[in-house]
């Protein structure tokens, strides 16, 4: 990927994610945290992770941002107008964002595994189709290592149902726990004292 | 040349931008959107991570397999997060922090 293209991406992510802190109306900030995750998922996508690249779009840019806007929509919130921003809390936000910036780039530059690139760590497609474990066991993905493409959610999806068959369980799980626990939460009480 | 370190550096300036906004604002909302975001910015290191460490050739998958967890987990955290934002709307018509004192006696 050229150097250009991945700073307009890392601006883009970060000037939007700036917006977010900054905008003063919810709504400007919703709108900026969707276009700050489109950014990220096209970072993913420029690692060669074009699946969770896909999902970044399909789930926080679609799904959890339009929960997002229907929300503030619902509720009719307004913008923060002549209220007094609260100052150490501001002051204290960037103080502790700047220290945490600078200790990153710190370990990072002192470190030999950030030095990686995507030039001198390149994918061996062709090598992996006989030696990945993926490949032995699915043909379609030996079948696609061979062609040259990197067959991006079937390495995960054997992944995650080779290995972690019981997590994908629970974390379904969780997702019906989610589900019923939303509409508890936003069941009206009926009257004072009688519990829902 | 973009190494790892770069994305690792834009990683933790989002998660830093998240940190501030957690701390500096006082809507409720927006609190919130910060919190998504440094969980984005925690995606965008394992997933740089995992394509630095090449397993037979190939990006290591069990990084991103915790990647497609993390954003499970999230989804069904907002889903949750926002109808308790709804509630709490609903008891005290406002979504600011200083709103919220019930605990202080």
């Amino acid at each position: 990927m050229p150097p250009l293209l991945f700073y307009l991406l890392a601006a883009i992510t970060l000037g939007f994610g700036l917006m977010v802190v900054t905008a003063r109306n919810p709504v400007s900030s919703a709108l900026a945290l969707a276009s700050c995750f489109v950014g990220l998922a096209a970072l993913f996508v420029s690692l060669d992770a074009y699946f969770i690249g896909t999902i970044q779009i399909l789930v926080y840019a679609g799904a959890v941002m339009v929960l997002f806007l229907f929300i503030i929509m619902l509720l009719d919130i307004k913008a923060e107008e002549g209220k007094q921003p609260n100052l150490a809390a501001i002051v204290s936000g960037i103080v502790v964002a700047v220290l945490l910036v600078t200790q990153i780039m710190t370990v990072v530059s002192h470190t030999k595994l950030a030095e990686k690139s995507l030039q001198n760590t390149p994918l061996a497609l062709v090598e992996a189709a006989s030696k990945a474990e993926g490949a032995a066991k699915l043909p379609t993905i030996a079948n696609d290592l061979k062609a040259g493409t990197l067959p991006d959610a079937k390495l995960i999806g054997f992944t995650l149902f080779n290995q972690y068959g019981f997590h994908i369980q629970v974390v379904g799980l969780l997702l019906l726990v989610g589900t019923v626990g939303v509409v508890v939460l936003s069941k009206r009480e009926k009257t004072s004292g009688g519990a829902a | 040349m973009i190494t790892l370190g770069h994305y690792l550096v834009v990683s933790g300036m989002l998660f830093a931008l998240g940190l501030a906004g957690v701390i500096a604002r006082r809507n409720i909302l927006i609190i919130y959107m910060c919190l998504e975001m440094m969980l984005s910015a925690a995606n965008l290191a394992l997933v740089g991570f995992s394509r630095f460490h090449l397993v037979n050739g190939l990006p290591d998958y069990t990084a991103q397999s915790l990647v497609f967890f993390t954003i499970t987990v999230a989804a069904a955290e907002v889903a949750v997060g926002l109808a308790i934002i709804v509630a709490l709307f609903r008891t005290k018509q406002s979504v600011e922090t200083e709103a919220i004192t019930k605990l202080q006696g």
